[in-house]
């Protein structure tokens, strides 16, 4: 393999890994504050996609407008989610809002198909966002480092929000324990409404991020790529922010070489992932990144 | 009052005592999920058969259709269904042989005939005497890209990209090879054969592959346009110069909405041009086609219509729409005349066809070429 070859390899690994990341941190926000994974999160992730190509398409609304549209509006989605089917079930063993994750994902799927139709549509991409830099033979889209950007900077904020301000106290406080938090007068429907919130902006921003690289959306694109960045998540450990984002960066990383050094098994490809997956949680069992939890 | 209330009981129970049962035509085809395009591109042309065709056997005909999402497991259960459920005399579909091939194990175990129209791995027939179809096979298919590559393009090597969870890919792409290498007359013109699966969305790897050697043509046989469309914008952002070819996945909108400028010059195999329409038949369903749709017909709707048309034939041949009877009408068929050409079955439920080379050129499928199978 050429230099050449392998550092456009490394290159595909960050731009494919950063994206994990971003959807991952997602899961790992909402996780760490309620203690429910949020299956319906890739579902989240799609529906942003077609909020903002009904924004475009349908209002006519410039493309900067589509994407806030897109975002706010994921954002009501979001926390609506968690006000009908997961505030009912919060006193209720952990099993049955899991369940009610699972059956949301479900329920938002038919409904966009039904509502969508289940044919692929094309996402449309800003040509400023096309441009490919060529450095030395590498070839780096444009997206690629918006992807990266917007990532560290997503990290940077969610750092200061959750160490710095009142909100984030509240949400580390709820993140220990429940019933304390309530007895110190924290506002935990408030709270958790705006993790939610959160979450679901994320879920927007790596969506978007999403279709602009891989400009087809339908109403099943959330299944792989939510799934992944899950996996990443429980990698990096899950509640870990950094993690998130190391997680999805290093599955990255392993999808793009594996394929890279090893043609023949990348066939394999997810079987492998998995089987590292397995191996990471033996060795050590709260992910990379993950706290031992005392209780 | 009373009178008028029986004598409605009394036309009612005549209705239902002299109601004739309808002759139900079972479809299952992907409406959603990644072959939604081709499974809706194919019932158009089922749903316009079966306006032309209403009655047979003084019977009425009744189309029911059912989903089967994409997936292997639903499309066994909706022929399961199509059978139990619905009485079905014939089943047709499906488009991507990965959901046909399933779909045509229960079909023949439950003895019942299934018409695939755009399936064209041999396993979906092999083996299976209730099993047919109205398009050409992919040692076929295979044969007439390599063909294409070797002697228009002059291609002395080639990359395949291959999807690892479709029949249809890796079936194509075996036959691609074997013709590859025969015409080439060199075991080492495929440079490599690199595999993704069903669902992904980032080809960058396996492309970055490709790209390392350096080859004259990719062959693409993808069962979703959709990935086919994305693997090759992907392989232009990286600056891939190869030519792309592929199979006839690939002839639905979707390919060239994804793919936009960079599928431009690509060519792949089909079954159906309007510009070199094989029958007298075929100008008429174009007519009746542009009317009801306002667009030309695709290769999908063309081979729906068939097949729809052939399960009529064989129906009205048998004079009877008990399975049995039209699964021996339907081994039986030949020159059936079709929009995609003479249909004649043979042993194995196949049919033997032209296929059509096309390419992509300004936002549109352009005819390039007739292919005739081999004598």
């Amino acid at each position: 393999m050429s230099p050449d070859v392998f550092l456009q390899h490394l290159v595909n690994g960050i731009s494919l890994g950063f994206i994990f990341g971003l959807i991952a941190i997602g899961y790992t926000l909402v996780y760490g504050v309620v203690k429910l994974v949020n299956f319906a999160h890739g579902d989240v992730f799609m529906m942003a996609t077609f909020f903002v190509f009904y924004g475009f398409t349908l209002f006519m609304m410039p493309w900067w407008l589509a994407v806030i549209f897109g975002i706010v509006v994921t954002i009501l989605l979001g926390v609506g989610i968690e006000r009908i089917a997961y505030r009912p079930l919060r006193d209720a063993p952990r099993i049955s809002s899991l369940c009610a994750a699972i059956g949301m994902s479900f329920l938002i799927q038919n409904i966009a198909t039904v509502v969508f139709g289940g044919r692929q549509k094309s996402f449309y991409v800003p040509p400023s966002l096309t441009t490919t830099f060529v450095i030395g033979g590498v070839r780096i889209q444009a997206i690629t480092i918006a992807t990266i950007v917007v990532s560290v900077i997503v990290l940077l904020l969610l750092t200061f929000l959750i160490k710095r301000t009142k909100m984030g106290l509240a949400m580390r406080a709820l993140s220990v324990d429940f019933d304390t938090a309530k007895l110190m007068g924290i506002n935990v429907n408030r709270t958790i409404a705006f993790t939610f919130a959160i979450g679901s902006a994320l879920a927007a921003l790596s969506a978007i991020l999403w279709a602009l690289r891989y400009p087809q959306i339908w109403p099943f694109m959330g299944v792989f790529p939510g799934w992944r960045a899950f996996t990443a998540a429980i990698i990096g450990g899950i509640g870990s922010i950094v993690g998130a984002l190391f997680g999805g960066f290093m599955l990255g990383m392993v999808t793009i070489l594996l394929v890279a050094f090893f043609p023949e098994a990348a066939g394999y490809r997810d079987a492998i992932i998995f089987v590292l997956l397995v191996v990471i949680l033996l060795v050590k069992p709260t992910g990379l990144f993950g706290e031992k939890k005392s209780r | 009052m009373k009178r008028i209330l029986v004598l409605a009981v009394v036309l009612l129970l005549g209705f239902v005592l002299f109601a004739v049962d309808p002759i139900v035509v079972g479809v299952f085809e992907p409406m959603t999920g990644p072959y939604a395009a081709g499974g809706q591109l194919t019932m158009e042309g089922i749903t316009l058969a079966a306006e032309q065709v209403k009655e047979i056997l003084g019977r009425p005909v009744e189309l029911v259709l059912v989903d089967n999402k994409s997936e292997k497991v639903e499309a066994s259960n909706a022929v399961s269904r199509l059978i139990q459920f619905n009485k079905a005399s014939v089943i047709i579909g499906s488009y991507g042989s990965a959901v046909a091939i399933p779909g045509s194990e229960v079909a023949n175990a439950a003895g019942v005939p299934m018409i695939g129209c755009s399936p064209t791995n041999p396993l979906v027939t092999v083996g299976k005497p209730y099993a047919f179809r109205v398009c050409f096979i992919d040692p076929f298919q295979g044969s007439v890209m390599a063909k294409f590559a070797v002697e228009e393009l002059k291609a002395k090597t080639a990359v395949i990209i291959q999807d690892i969870a479709s029949d249809y890919s890796v079936g194509l792409s075996h036959y691609f090879q074997n013709s590859f290498k025969s015409l080439t007359g060199d075991n080492k013109s495929i440079s490599g054969v690199i595999s993704y699966q069903t669902g992904d969305q980032d080809f960058t790897a396996q492309l970055a592959y490709a790209q390392g050697k350096k080859p004259d043509v990719i062959f693409i046989p993808a069962a979703s346009y959709g990935e086919a469309a994305l693997i090759i914008k992907q392989a232009r952002e990286l600056g891939i110069q190869a030519q792309f070819l592929g199979g006839d996945t690939w002839e639905v909108p979707e390919f060239l909405q994804v793919g936009g400028a960079a599928v431009e010059g690509s060519f792949f195999s089909t079954h159906f041009d309007v510009a070199v329409a094989p029958t007298p038949k075929a100008a008429g369903f174009i007519e009746a086609f542009k009317a009801k749709y306002g667009v030309e017909p695709s290769a999908f709707a063309a081979l729906g219509y068939d097949a729809f048309m052939l399960a009529i034939d064989a129906i009205v041949r048998a004079n009877s729409a008990v399975p049995e009877d039209v699964k021996n009408a339907l081994s039986a068929t030949v020159n059936f005349e079709g929009v995609t050409g003479y249909i004649t079955i043979d042993e194995n439920g196949d049919a033997v066809k032209d296929a059509i080379v096309r390419k992509v050129e300004n936002g549109a499928f352009k005819f390039v070429s007739v292919v005739k199978p081999a004598q």
